[in-house]
């Protein structure tokens, strides 16, 4: 998607230097991505407060997180696994499945540290499912996961058909429901953590210079000695690790499962990476433009809600969301070019 | 390098061989059911799986350019909610004019997809992952949530499909047209080979002088056209139209055609292979109440059926032919 511009500079020059970091002016730091969606993200919430006389509350803007919380959890494996140019589109059928089995689980009488070792459990051997037919057996992400996507979840509806399990153990509630200190929720702490985490990963270790790599460009990432294999393999096992501990969030929160739970949130996921401006095509993107748009898209619809929009119309929005930002820097660019030339 | 002709590669063909597991299957089933393979029985499925066909060969048309349409089913549901809405509040109005509006913003809707993924180059997958959901919101604003029901539609709506000409139903007749249509338009017309091209190696076909974005264009445009199409089929065959219609039809779109061999990096596939592909999908789903499993296992199976599909069309691609031209030149004139 990045096209890489000639330097100017001069080809004769006696010795080449390729700096590690190259000097960003200011005018490109505003310019930004990450920069212009704070923007956005400090617009909704200024109109939020003005629409709604409910919105400015700490316990309001508290709850306001859990919606997207959990979904972000999942969005910054997946921005490493679109960076690195595959997509994984079973996220929310592996909800579902490590749900189905915490449930199962709970059924017959498991405390709640066994139900987080198998809610996390389920998760990552569905990471490792996507993870050998993609690296190992090489096959199309796209396809595969649509595949995975109705397993997973029709594993659910096997066990569970048109049933719920309830009667999870008390104790097992803090992690949808438990707050750390004051307003600040164990789900909210955690985001903070795994995104934290994720950043060092992606900006900061061998690896995440690896996935870059990968997803720029996989053919020369492989005459470079990246094993370019095991590293989607580790990326399908940490997407599936990172389902999990959303499973065990939402399924705490909600205090049931049925096998419809976290129906279509691959596609908000997808967006919430996308709309952090990690490109579709790999190579590009940054964990702190993730957790932006994880707070944009929460504020968006906890601002409708608030407005009592209801949810499939919601929806609109997300979509409308996902392809306009993907438009926007495409129609800047043509008009760039145009008005350049 | 020409292979031998005849008996023995006939049997290597992707078609013959899911022919042959679709024919086992049956017999398979009918031991436990008696009538399962009677005539009669069979064109029941087949009158079922009717709207798949259809559908499998919009989705198959727009994965040979190396696109995706995930839109489909959300389109099926706008489309026909918009029209049965038409029909309840104007039951003047002749099935004729229903029909072509359904193609019509059928078609309208695969022209946004098609619009976003030409001019703005923006990937499909992402393009149609979007209007999916916008296709399904607008379906509850047009119809504020209510549904439409049997009584409020016209009996002609109702019962065209159902009519039957020898021996079959009008709506399986659509199908079989459908698939001769679809046979021809891309075995035949320049559209059905650069769409092959388009998807097949791009850059060749951008000096071959095809307009690669431009035949990505049509085939949404087709590909909307058909989901309109099946969206009145849809309505009239269940006699109702609400938001969740065809819910997840996307995927049983796909499944279908990546089942008929279509390969998903595109160019590669047949209408035979996507037609019997869907049958595939149809008779499972037909057989599973007869042969007592739940119906809740279909999700299952469907997956599966998908990974083993792409495993063994992975197999075959490999030793596909010479690409001699990068793709570099085609992600510079068109991508």
């Amino acid at each position: 998607m990045s096209m890489v511009s000639a330097p100017p500079g001069k080809q004769t020059s006696e010795k080449r230097v390729i700096p590690n970091r190259l000097g960003t002016p200011f005018r490109r730091i505003l310019a930004s991505w990450e920069v212009l969606l704070f923007a956005v993200a400090v617009l909704i919430f200024i109109f939020n407060s003005l629409a709604s006389p409910y919105f400015l509350d700490a316990w309001n803007l508290s709850d306001a997180t859990f919606n997207f919380t959990e979904k972000a959890m999942i969005a910054f494996a997946m921005a490493l696994l679109v960076i690195s140019g595959e997509i994984d589109l079973s996220v929310a059928s592996i909800i579902a499945l490590a749900s189905t089995a915490m449930g199962a689980a709970a059924q017959v009488g498991i405390g709640t540290p066994g139900l987080v070792l198998i809610g996390i459990g389920t998760g990552l051997a569905c990471g490792i499912f996507n993870g050998v037919l993609v690296s190992v057996l090489k096959l199309p992400s796209i396809v595969v996961t649509i595949g995975t996507m109705s397993l997973f979840r029709g594993i659910s509806y096997i066990v569970l058909g048109d049933q719920a399990y309830g009667k999870y153990p008390a104790d097992f509630a803090y992690f949808g429901q438990g707050y750390v200190v004051w307003v600040f929720s164990f789900e909210f702490v955690l985001f903070i953590v795994l995104a934290i985490l994720f950043a060092i990963l992606l900006h900061a270790t061998n690896f995440g210079r690896q996935v870059y790599a990968i997803g720029n460009n996989d053919f020369a990432a492989r005459f470079s000695g990246i094993p370019v294999e095991r590293v989607k393999f580790i990326l399908f096992l940490l997407t599936g690790i990172m389902s999990g501990v959303a499973a065990v969030c939402l399924t705490s929160r909600l205090g049931s499962t049925r096998p419809s739970i976290a129906q279509g949130w691959e596609l908000e996921v997808v967006t919430m990476v996308v709309l952090g401006g990690i490109s579709i095509l790999g190579g590009s993107g940054t964990i702190g433009g993730v957790v932006i748009a994880a707070f944009v898209m929460g504020l968006v619809t906890f601002g409708l809600g608030l407005l009592n929009v209801p949810g499939i119309v919601m929806s609109i929005f997300i979509g409308l969301l996902l392809i306009i930002t993907i438009a926007i820097p495409i129609i800047a660019r043509r008009i760039k070019a145009m008005s350049s030339r | 390098m020409h292979e031998v002709m005849g008996m023995a590669k006939l049997i290597r063909k992707r078609e013959t061989l899911l022919f042959a597991i679709i024919v086992v299957m049956i017999a398979v089933f009918s031991t436990r059911a008696a009538d399962f393979a009677s005539p009669d029985n069979l064109a029941g499925i087949f009158n079922d799986t009717a709207i798949l066909i259809i559908l499998a060969l919009a989705q198959m048309t727009v994965i040979l350019t190396k696109s995706i349409d995930l839109s489909v089913a959300a389109n099926l549901a706008f489309t026909g909610m918009a029209i049965a809405m038409m029909n309840a509040a104007f039951p003047g109005l002749p099935l004729i004019a229903l029909i072509l509006a359904a193609i019509v913003i059928g078609a309208a809707l695969g022209s946004i997809n098609g619009f976003l993924v030409w001019r703005l180059e923006i990937p499909p997958i992402v393009v149609t992952l979007g209007t999916l959901t916008i296709y399904r919101g607008m379906a509850f604003v047009l119809s504020g949530g209510a549904w439409v029901n049997a009584h409020q539609m016209t009996p002609i709506f109702l019962s065209v499909p159902r009519t039957p000409i020898l021996g079959l139903p009008v709506l399986s007749w659509v199908a079989i047209i459908i698939v001769a249509l679809m046979y021809m338009l891309l075995r035949y017309s320049q559209f059905g080979r650069s769409a092959y091209a388009t998807g097949g190696n791009p850059t060749a076909a951008v000096y071959a002088g095809i307009d690669t974005g431009k035949t990505k264009f049509l085939a949404f445009v087709l590909s909307g056209a058909l989901a309109g199409l099946s969206s009145y089929l849809w309505v009239s065959r269940y006699a109702v139209a609400y938001v969740d219609i065809a819910n997840g039809f996307e995927l049983d779109s796909v499944a279908a055609c990546v089942i008929g061999g279509i390969s998903i990096a595109g160019g590669v596939g047949s209408v035979a292979g996507t037609v019997l592909g869907a049958l595939f999908l149809g008779v499972i789903k037909n057989a599973l109440p007869v042969i007592g499993i739940s119906p809740f296992t279909q999700m299952a199976i469907s997956g599966t059926v998908i990974i083993l599909a792409v495993v063994f069309n992975a197999r075959r691609e490999r030793n596909r032919g010479r690409i001699i031209l990068r793709d570099r030149a085609a992600a510079e004139v068109a991508a």
